[in-house]
């Protein structure tokens, strides 16, 4: 019985390591759609910034599908090693503070006692739209 | 004296054979001398000497704090240090001066240890290497040694025969080399998939792993908040055991800290290994593990078989999963921590005003790296509503598989599990490169990560030179809570296989002649 895991194992690594080195990866391909792409970027705030990465996240994608393989019925998610425990609480009362000048000293643009952000709730542009952040 | 361990030199500090400050010079000037190492980011000189002298004053008096006091120390760049720059080697932190210490950086300075600076890693902590920082690579001390310089059959001084270094390993490649060339006597990494344990393998030290929930995390800049826990450096297990007594313990600012009160970490030596249980899990001898790796396993198995333990073969039927679980799981924990850096209140900030999200996505852009940038965009992904339960509750519950795959063993009697670190020795630089990141990360992690999902204990102990002439180490895993128990019986091995201290000694001959000339310079000055 273990040695089929094993040999499982042995197989879906070495399949994962050859589809790694091939152009295009059937499995990946179709799931990361410009939609996708778009919201992906809109919700991290990070772009992709080109087809490279594109791809790793597709491959990054096949990689995480083989989870699949694997029976959880009845299993109830992990969500840390220590939650027999209880976590410990302090007691709601101030003990430290009066730090304004420490913590704004870090910040780029700051008036008076005040982080400066530039005007919200304004959002991005789409992908078909002028990026406001491509440089001439 | 640089090259005697944590306990040599604290005695030898007591003694006054040497001072604090002289201590400190020397490990300065050997910093400077292994500048080409890279594995330091900042080296806070002032500050170091400053400590050096108050610990002098208080040995004068007789008033030393413990064995850490006028001990220097390193201490990884994603550890918050106050009024010292704390980069995590990027663009997004550059110029970020911490206004508080970490808990861990906290009890090191209380203890009196002297900080010698903070050094190298991969960008964030995300990699297997310590080779993507922007800071550049860390090179390991042992591409520069007797040992392996004598196997490749080249002159020890051939520093223009550099273009084939190896790596250090990581993520906490320049604590690793920072301990492994003498320039510090412990240094803290951080293990979150392994990293550090990986790069003590490659540097031919001991690299500990304390059990999550033991050592505070507050100061250690997240990666992934349920697997990171700081992790210690040392050239011996015993320093290992002494720095643990100094860090371990609740600390209110951590609530996942357990509330169990301290137990001291003296290890007393095991001579007698009969009573023992080691467990060799047979997932574990995958075909990609060098045959050198393997036949030290094998030979360390039959060792505790000769010294009258019981050894017995286990199994860890999820092995195979590990990774990719983890990798579904650091990256859903990646996208939610990486999401405070948006250059508000600190860090790097863009010159976009156009709006908040626009500043903040050209803020991202510029300060993070391709693998920070891919494994957020792959995080995210798995957390989309639609994928939520297929990949990231999934890999919940395969967490849980894994964590109860050690429960079962350990329960079946098995008192600790040995197994290597590494699939090989370290690889050359140019080697490493040829594949990215992501899948080095899934090749060098496969023994060490399985460890933090469960959040036990492991150590990696070197145990002997391949024959290229480059470390090896052996990992051992202890249960949940049992880090004296698990340090014991490395020590004991420690014992056993007496690894070769590494022979830099061009490098250490030329450093001491160097601060002589220093010494003369300030006597002469004073005159």
């Amino acid at each position: 019985m273990w040695a089929r895991a094993v040999l499982l194992g042995y197989r879906s690594w070495m399949g994962w390591h050859r589809g790694f080195t091939s152009k295009t990866d059937p499995q990946g391909s179709g799931r990361v759609t410009a939609e996708v792409i778009e919201h992906l970027e809109r919700l991290a705030l990070v772009d992709f910034g080109s087809q490279e990465a594109v791809a790793r996240l597709e491959k990054a994608i096949a990689f995480a599908d083989r989870l699949r393989a694997v029976d959880t019925d009845g299993v109830e998610p992990m969500e840390s090693v220590l939650e027999d425990r209880c976590l410990y609480l302090r007691s709601d009362n101030v003990v430290e503070g009066n730090c304004v000048e420490e913590l704004l000293q870090n910040a780029h643009r700051v008036v008076e006692e005040y982080f400066v952000a530039p005007p919200g709730n304004i959002s991005l542009p789409k992908q078909d739209e002028q990026q406001p952040f491509s440089h001439n | 004296m640089l090259g005697r361990t944590l306990q040599e030199v604290s005695a030898a500090l007591k003694q006054g054979q040497i001072t604090p400050v002289e201590l400190c010079q020397r490990c300065l000037s050997l910093i400077k001398k292994t500048k080409f190492l890279n594995a330091y980011i900042t080296i806070s000189e002032e500050v170091a000497l400053k400590q050096a002298e108050e610990s002098e004053k208080r040995y004068k008096k007789g008033h030393s704090l413990g064995a850490l006091d006028g001990i220097p120390v390193a201490v990884k760049d994603n550890f918050s240090t106050s009024g010292i720059e704390t980069t995590c080697a990027s663009n997004m932190l550059k110029g970020y001066v911490p206004p508080y210490n970490a808990t861990v950086v906290q009890r090191l300075l209380d203890q009196g240890a002297v900080l010698m600076g903070k050094t190298n890693l991969d960008e964030f902590a995300m990699g297997s290497g310590s080779t993507d920082g922007v800071f550049g690579p860390v090179k390991n001390p042992w591409s520069y040694s007797k040992q392996y310089r004598e196997k490749r059959k080249q002159k020890p001084h051939g520093e223009n025969e550099d273009s084939n270094w190896l790596i250090t390993g990581g993520s906490s490649g320049g604590s690793a080399a920072a301990v492994s060339a003498f320039t510090c006597f412990a240094a803290l990494g951080s293990d979150t998939g392994g990293s550090t344990r990986n790069p003590a393998a490659h540097c031919g030290i001991v690299g500990f792993k304390p059990s999550y929930g033991l050592v505070s995390r507050h100061g250690l800049i997240p990666l992934v908040n349920s697997m990171d826990v700081p992790g210690i450096l040392t050239r011996c297990v015993d320093d290992a055991a002494t720095v643990l007594g100094v860090l371990a313990g609740h600390d209110p600012k951590d609530s996942t800290t357990i509330q169990d009160p301290g137990k001291p970490f003296m290890l007393s030596s095991l001579t007698d290994v009969s009573k023992l249980c080691i467990g060799i899990p047979k997932e574990y001898l995958v075909p990609e593990l060098s045959s050198e790796v393997r036949s030290f396993w094998s030979k360390a198995a039959n060792l505790f078989e000769s010294e009258g333990a019981k050894v017995i073969e286990v199994s860890l039927p999820h092995t195979s999963y590990s990774i990719v679980c983890y990798h579904v799981l650091c990256t859903s924990e990646v996208a939610s921590n990486m999401a405070r850096f948006d250059g508000l209140e600190y860090g790097h900030r863009c010159d976009i005003d156009v709006s908040t999200e626009a500043m903040y996505a050209a803020t991202r852009r510029e300060g993070f790296n391709d693998v920070v940038r891919g494994r957020i965009l792959a995080g995210n992904f798995f957390l989309l509503k639609e994928n939520y339960a297929n990949y990231f509750i999934k890999a919940q519950k395969v967490r849980r598989l894994i964590a109860n795959d050690f429960v079962n063993v350990f329960n079946s009697g098995v008192d600790v599990l040995l197994t290597p670190t590494t699939l090989s020795e370290a690889v050359p630089y140019l080697e490493f490169i040829k594949e990215d990141n992501r899948t080095r990360s899934a090749q060098d992690d496969i023994f060490t990560q399985a460890v933090n999902m469960a959040g036990l204990p492991a150590v990696s102990v070197p145990v002997a030179l391949s024959n290229q002439g480059l470390p090896v180490g052996l990992q051992f895993i202890g249960r949940a809570f049992c880090d004296q128990q698990l340090l014991t019986v490395a020590k004991w091995f420690e014992k056993q296989v007496q690894f070769p201290v590494i022979q830099l000694q061009e490098l250490m001959d030329d450093c001491s002649s160097v601060f002589e000339i220093e010494k003369l310079a300030s006597v002469s000055l004073k005159q």
